[in-house]
Order: C-alpha cells, then structure tokens, then sequence
C-alpha cells in the first residue's frame, strides 16, 4: 500500500483512509509536490483515484504544475539526492528527442552557468575579513556580524572615494611637469602685517613637530593633505591642458553621488520588504519565532547567550502589548499628568542639548582665534587648545546618552518606543554637534569678510582651516576609541574578573551596544564626507582608521564583552545603519553645497582662486564648449525644463500610488474570500464524515489524539472541531450561499 | 553511486554541483569532514551511512536545538533514525547554504518545525518550537499564559485561512515577509 501521506510519518500506516477526501484538488498538489514526477508514481496516483473515475481537474492540475516543476532547476527540487537524479536523468531523457541544435545550446548554458558559479565563488573567496566574520558570526551570531559586515561595507566606501579623489585630483598634481613653487606664494594676498610664522624656522622643536602631525599644521599645510596645496588654474601636459578647478569641483559632486547610490543600492533589498506590507509590525511575533535561531552558531555558551536574549525579546514583547492595552484604558486625569510631565522633561531635554552646542560654538571660536595669541605656554597647553572643539564634542556625545536614558524612564512610553526614541535623540546629538561645529566656523569665516586682518591665519585660506579641522575630529576620534577600549573597557574585565566585591560583580562586563557603537561610525563617516572637499586625503585616513578599527572592536568584542541583553537582530540593524548613513550624507551634503555656491573662495591658495565662489568653476567650463552643447547645457537648466519634468515625475507618482491602492484592496478581498472557503471546506468536511457516519463515528476518537499516528492532513481540520458544536449551530454564511 | 574511500570522482564532483546549490570547494570540504567521521573500515564501503549520534558530534549541529530534527528530516534511511549517507549530507548543506532559493528553505524549515509530520504546524508544533527556542529546563520557559498570548499572536499573523494551524502555503508566505529568514537560515561549514 503506498504511503501517501504528505511526510514521512513515524509509527504506523494511516488510520482512516477516506477515498473521497483524498481526491481533493488541494490534498492532491501537496502529494504531486512530494513524490517525484516519473512515470511510474503518476500511474499509482491514478490507480488511487477512488470508484468515481478520475475528475478532469485533477489531470490538468498534474500537467500544470508538472511544466512548472520542469522550468525549475534541477537544483531547486525540495526532493532528496536520488529523487533528483532520477529526475535529471528523465530530462536527459527528453532532451535527446529534441534537435541537435537545441541540445548544443542546452549544453553551453549550463557550461556557461557553471563558470558563473565558479567565478562568483572564487570572487567571494577573496572578499576582506572572511574568516573573522565566520568566526564572530559562530560566537555571537548574527546580530552583531551585521556591526562588522557595515565596517567592512564603509572600508571598501572609503577606499572608493579615495580613488575617486587621487585619480582626478591627486594624480595630475603629482604628473604635473611644471609643479608651481607652494612657499613663494603663501605671502600673496596677504595685506595684513603677521609676524615672522614661527615654522619657518629651520630647526624646530621636536614637540612642534608631533603638534603640527597632529593638528595638520606647518608642514602637512604644503602636503596633498590640504586644500591650501592645490594652487593650480590649468595643468599643462603635453597633449591636453587639464583644467583643475573643474576636476576638483566634480570630483567632489562624484564621490556624494557614488556614496548616494551605493548606500541606496545596498538598502534597495530591505527597503522593498519592508515596504511590501506595511501594516506588519517590522518585528513582528512571526519573525522572531520562525526565523529566531541564528542556525550559524556554533558555540555552546552563544547557544546559551542567544536562548536567553530570545526569552527575554518574547517576555518583553509580550509585555510590551499588555502594557499598551493598559494605555489604552488610562484616564484623562492621568494622561494630562503624563502630557505635562513629558513637556517638561523635553523642554528639560533642549535645554541640555542648547548647553552642549553653546560650549561647542564657544570653544571651536576660542581654538580658532588662539593663534593670535603670542606665547607659546606649553605644547601640551597648545595641543589642547588645538583639539578643544573635538574635546568639547566627545565629551557631550558621552554624556548626553546617559542622560537620555535616564531621563527617557520618567517618561513613561513602551519599553519598545523608549529604546527608539532614545537612539533618534542621540542621533540627533550627533549630527547636530557637527552642524554646530560647522556653523561656528562659518561665523567665523563671515567675519573676515568684514576684516581681513582679525583672523590672518583663517581669512588668507579658510578653506585649509577647515580641513585641518576636519583632520583634527578624524584623529581625536580614532584615538578616543582606541583610549576607551584599553583604558576603560580592559580594566573593567580585570575588575570584573579577579575583584570579588559585589560592586563589580553588579557592574558586570561592558556590553558591545550594537546602536552606540554604529552612531560613533556614523560621526566619522560624516566627518569624513563633509572634510573631503577641504582635505583629499581623508578618505585615506579613514580607511585606515576603520581597518584598525574592526580589529579592536573584534578584539575586545571576544575578551571584554558580553553581547547586549536586548538584541538588535540582522535585518532591522542594516535598516538602522543604512538608514542613520543616509541621514549623515544629506547632512554632509548641506555644508559642502553652502561653501561651494556662497561663500567666497580664498585668493590665496587652493584651485578656485581665481573664481569668486567654487561653483563658477562648472560655468566658466560650460562657456568654453562648442555651441551645440552649451545650448543643450542651457536648455536642459532652463524653467521650461524643470517644470515640465516635475509635472511629469508627479503623473508618475500618483499613477503609482493609486496602482498601489488598488493591489492593497483586492489584496484585503482575497483575504477575506480565503478565510471563506476555508470556513466552506471545513463546513463540508464535516458534513461529509457525518454523511459517512458509521465509520467515521468508529475512529473519530483517534482521531482527536493526533500524536505521532496522524494520518494526511485533511483529518487536522476535522480534529479540531467538535462535532456536536457544529452540528447545533446553522452553517456559516457562505458566499455560495444565495 | 556513492563515494569511494578517500577520493571523489570528478564526474559525480560536477553532478553534484550540479544537483546541489553547494560550489566545489564545499562539496570536497564536506566531504573531508564526512569521512572524518566514519571509522576506518567504514571508509571502505562504498555508501557508508552515519548513525544520527556521530552526526550531531558535528560543531555546526552540536548546539543547535533543532539538530535532531534536521537528521531526521533530511535522513533517506528506512528506519528513520536520523542516519545519514554522503548524500543526504550535502541534500542538508544545500538547503543551508548561501545561494540556496527562500523557496528550498522555507519548504525544509517547515518540515524541521513539524515536529509530530502531520504536514501543518499546529498549537503542539508551536508550544514544542518556542520551547527548542528558550531552552527547556523549567526557568527558561514561558509560563503557559504567555505561551497561549504568544502563539495566538503567531496565528494571527499567519494563519490566513483561520482554520487553527499553519499550513506549508501560509509559512512561506510569512517567512516571504520575514526579513530575517535568509541571514539566519544558514549553516557553513
């Protein structure tokens, strides 16, 4: 008798073989998917078919979906090794009777895929950091692989921009055969009497030195590290003249757009699922249990970790929905205490964040106008006032977190808004340290419109100040990070380890936070962005920076850390990142786009000395092409243009979104028509085995015991009702019903 | 057509390439670690089948809750006692690996969950997957409320045709929309 019960079942045979449920269309295409499609198993499907002779529909369903099945690759067949074989070898088969031609064209693709395969292959094989990744992702699983994957994801930006800028500015000043001699010209434009600059010296200072490393002073300003050092109109090689300025200007709007796209390309995947259906909750109950267990860990105290981290994630979600049933039955008494409670604390909140960005203005104004001062004190004492502003910063980005966190508990929200919220604020913190930062530079600036001689040093090449800036962040950064993992995080462990008191044992290890950890990232890499312009070689520091980054992160990942409590899972921390990085772009678009239309370039120094602001560069470029294109050039910025190619991107969206109205309905009806038949099927389910009485009445108690001997899985609709309930009641209001 | 002792033929190399999602390096780095765990005068025969014990000593499967179930699954053996041979051992690297279809997965994940096989995950399939989830000593549990609260939730969730039980169609509907499947359903040698 031939089993033919959907899956391998375990004890004995089926009990109840009921010939006339068997024939169901839909019981009939879960057995078609089972078994394989040779010639032999479909002629002992038919041979079952009961008394009644065969239903035409059951023919055509085997005929559709055995062409389906042969569309699908071998490789795609739900079925065990040998069963594929046969079926391969039944295509081979059939293939022999088509033409020879068709047979050579079969042939070449499938050698043809097998190349891909093994170029796909060997191309991930040298993708960076391979085996540590595996490694982590063994330990911790993949919450925290997502951290190191966007660190390798930022490594390979960096390096990409960093191209971008050596090729089409780098490499052309370092070909040039007529290189322009720098240090005659630093004296040009400068209508202010300075005094003698004291690293003109010839001997200097050993501390001077690592001072200027540090700070991107002296030395480094006549470096291919600054803006100030490419003072050049025109490259002439000896068969094209290289216009700098441009190449400069487009290199820049290059690496935005390239970082633009391949943000948005690496989002597109994530983006679409979320997008598909949005009434789902993105951690909704269903992911978390049936895709909950990272099936890549191989340890058995991350098994532990992880089986602890998912009870709490249930217990809490769990709350999460009793907790908002109980707002929903507050009082209005308690919801105006609430109200004002929480105006109060976010005002309390702003309050803080307008200190913080009050001290950053002052100190970055007190770093810049310290030059003037003549004594040297100590270089200690000038490398602080150097670094003030990033000082001020970290201390700020510090701080505030922890005041977030605490003040978010007065605040009374669901513990899942509450986690949220508090990240959107220190997201904020943080970029909006850089903006204030940068707005204080610009009043700098603004005023050495009015007076050139207030602020020498700044107002000859403002430009070189500010990337000296961005320099100095991008260092202080990198060595904050370093400090804070061997001078905080190791200790602790030692602590932690060989200290018996119950303090350190409350304290416990550090916890790697996934969110802390990727908002750092994201100050450098925004950092980095806007300081590109001013600075073409930090892309390069930062690829190095993020290189040795992933290494002590790793590193004190495995020794110091333990992973976080509450877990933040693969697909909604690539959401975060990409999403936090898209922020920080458009962020770091708004500076770049500000200096390059509005504010006056230096004289002095850097490729737009001759232009009044960055941008006449494009224009003084499009004047110089041949009519035609300068007429497209100027078409295509005309208003006729833009009005007419928003009205046509506006058709567009609308047409879109009413198409996605329409799915969204029929979607909602197809529901509903589901639901009906189901409720239909089951309706006449039972009354079949009523009809079937006698029989039916026999086994019906094993049938409530399904247990290892339940049978097809037609009988669990059956199982779960109770017959006599459905007897009383009058059948459900069907939409066959007239 | 099995392995012989210590060398793969070159021709049932590419066939398995070519039935399987696995690239060559992982169908001959599967089959190191496979003969590794046959005894010697097992290596001899020329389909050896592995017993479901030595299986799990595997570190991939060794802390994974679910390993009994993935042997019994993709097992091939008459018994059904979780043994297997060459074969059903890349059927389940295949199923686990990178460039595997969400379609494959889902369908085996399916089966992995179906823990009585009756073909659709029903209220005791459920309780008995959270279970593997939390941990099964008596602490790590949910109390049997939360259980209900929890696995009423699931049903409303994926249970389309309300009937009580989740059925193959209505999981790889679910585990389509689920953003997480993909990167966690994966095991690499």
């Amino acid at each position: 008798m031939e089993d033919d019960s959907v899956f391998a079942i375990g004890g004995s045979g089926r009990i109840t073989s009921n010939p006339l449920l068997d024939q169901l269309p839909s019981y009939q295409s879960l057995l078609y998917r089972r078994k394989s499609s040779s010639v032999k198993s479909r002629g002992s499907l038919k041979g079952r078919l009961s008394v009644s002779g065969r239903l035409n529909t059951v023919n055509r369903l085997e005929e559709r979906q055995k062409s389906q099945m042969e569309q699908r690759a071998v490789s795609e067949l739900p079925f065990p090794m040998a069963e594929k074989r046969r079926h391969k070898d039944q295509r081979m088969e059939e293939r022999k009777d088509l033409s020879s031609c068709r047979q050579w064209r079969e042939g070449a693709s499938r050698y043809m895929k097998r190349l891909m395969d093994d170029a796909h292959s060997f191309l991930s094989s040298m993708k960076l950091w391979r085996s540590d990744i595996h490694q982590i992702e063994g330990m911790f699983g993949t919450g925290i692989l997502s951290y190191f994957s966007f660190l390798r994801f930022l490594v390979a930006l960096n390096l990409i921009i960093f191209l971008v800028m050596f090729c089409f500015v780098m490499l052309p000043m370092i070909l040039d055969p007529t290189p322009r001699n720098v240090i005659n010209n630093q004296h040009q434009g400068n209508v202010c009497r300075t005094h003698p600059r004291t690293t003109r010296r010839i001997l200097k200072n050993y501390h001077e030195h690592i001072v200027d490393l540090l700070s991107g002073d002296g030395i480094l300003e006549r470096t291919y590290l600054l803006y100030g050092f490419y003072t050049k109109d025109e490259i002439h090689f000896p068969k094209v003249i290289y216009k700098l300025p441009l190449a400069y200007l487009l290199a820049t709007l290059g690496y935005l757009l390239l970082s633009l796209l391949w943000i948005v390309k690496r989002s597109a995947a994530g983006f679409k699922r979320h997008l598909i259906k949005d009434e789902d909750r993105f951690q909704s109950f269903c992911n978390k249990i049936f895709a909950g267990w990272d099936f890549c860990i191989t340890s058995e105290s991350a098994a532990k970790q992880k089986r602890n981290s998912l009870l709490y994630e249930l217990k809490t979600d769990l709350e999460d929905e009793r907790i908002k049933q109980k707002m929903a039955d507050r009082t209005t008494k308690d919801k105006c205490r609430i109200y004002l409670l929480r105006v109060i604390l976010n005002m309390f909140v702003m309050g803080v964040l307008a200190a913080c960005f009050f001290s950053i203005y002052v100190a970055t104004t007190f770093s810049q106008n310290v030059e003037n001062r003549k004594n040297k004190v100590n270089f200690i004492v000038d490398l602080i006032y150097e670094y003030l502003p990033s000082i001020v910063i970290t201390m700020a980005n510090f701080v505030t977190p922890l005041l977030f966190s605490v003040i978010i508990n007065y605040e009374d929200y669901s513990p899942a808004f509450e986690i949220r919220f508090t990240l959107m604020r220190c997201v904020f913190m943080r970029l909006a340290s850089i903006t204030v930062l940068l707005y204080s530079l610009w009043s700098q600036i603004d005023e050495c419109r009015e007076d050139p001689c207030s602020n020498p040093k700044l107002c000859q090449c403002w430009e070189t100040r500010v990337g000296q800036e961005m320099y100095k962040l991008t260092i202080f950064d990198f060595i904050i990070i370093l400090a804070v993992t061997i001078f905080v995080e190791f200790p602790r462990k030692m602590l932690v380890k060989f200290c018996d008191c119950r303090l350190a044992k409350m304290w416990g290890l550090q916890e790697f936070s996934i969110p802390q950890n990727v908002l750092e990232i994201l100050y450098g890499q925004t950092i980095c962005w806007i300081g590109t312009f001013y600075c073409p070689m930090l892309p390069a520091i930062c690829t190095i920076k993020y290189f040795c980054i992933f290494y002590i992160k790793k590193l004190s990942l495995i020794k110091n850390c333990r992973p976080a409590t509450r877990p933040f899972r693969a697909s909604s921390s690539n959401f975060f990142f990409l999403g936090v990085l898209l922020i920080g772009l458009i962020l770091a678009c708004f500076p770049i786009s500000i200096s390059v239309a509005q504010i006056k370039s230096s004289q002095a120094c850097g490729p737009f000395s001759k232009y009044n602001t960055s941008w006449e560069a494009l224009p003084a470029a499009v004047e110089a092409l041949p009519q035609s294109a300068r007429n497209v050039i100027y078409f295509l910025a005309s208003e006729t243009f833009a009005v007419s190619f928003f009205v046509v991107t506006c058709l567009a969206m609308f047409y879109v979104i009413a198409l996605a109205g329409a799915h969204k309905k029929v979607i909602n009806q197809l529901r509903e028509k589901l639901v009906m038949e189901g409720q239909d099927k089951r309706f006449l389910i039972q009354k079949l085995c009523q009809a079937q009485s006698v029989p039916v009445a026999k086994s019906a108690p094993q049938l409530h015991s399904p247990s290892r001997q339940s049978p097809s899985y037609h009988t669990s609709f059956s199982s779960n009702f109770n017959e006599a309930v459905v007897l009383a009641h009058s059948p459900p209001n069907s939409s066959t019903h007239v | 057509m099995g392995t012989t002792a210590s060398q793969l033929a070159k021709d049932s190399l590419s066939e398995y390439q070519e039935l399987t999602f696995l690239t060559k390096q992982e169908i001959l780095l599967a089959h190191r670690r496979f003969t590794e765990l046959l005894d010697r005068d097992e290596r001899n025969h020329p389909n050896p089948r592995v017993p479901m014990e030595v299986i799990l000593t595997l570190p991939e499967l060794k802390s994974n809750p679910f390993k009994t179930r993935i042997c019994q699954v993709f097992s091939t053996s008459e018994d059904k006692d979780g043994s297997l041979t060459f074969e059903d051992f890349l059927d389940l690297l295949s199923a686990f690996s990178d460039s595997a279809t969400l379609e494959i997965k889902s369908h085996y994940a399916f089966r992995i969950f179906d823990f009585d096989d009756d073909g659709t995950l029903d209220y005791g399939d459920l309780e008995k997957l959270v279970n593997c989830l939390t941990g099964e000593t008596e602490d790590t549990r949910l109390t049997s409320e939360e259980m209900r609260q929890l696995i009423s939730n699931i049903l409303d969730e994926s249970d389309i045709d309300k009937d009580g039980t989740v059925n193959l169609s209505e999981f790889q509907h679910v585990i389509s929309r689920s953003p997480d499947f993909v990167s966690s359903f994966k095991i690499v040698l």
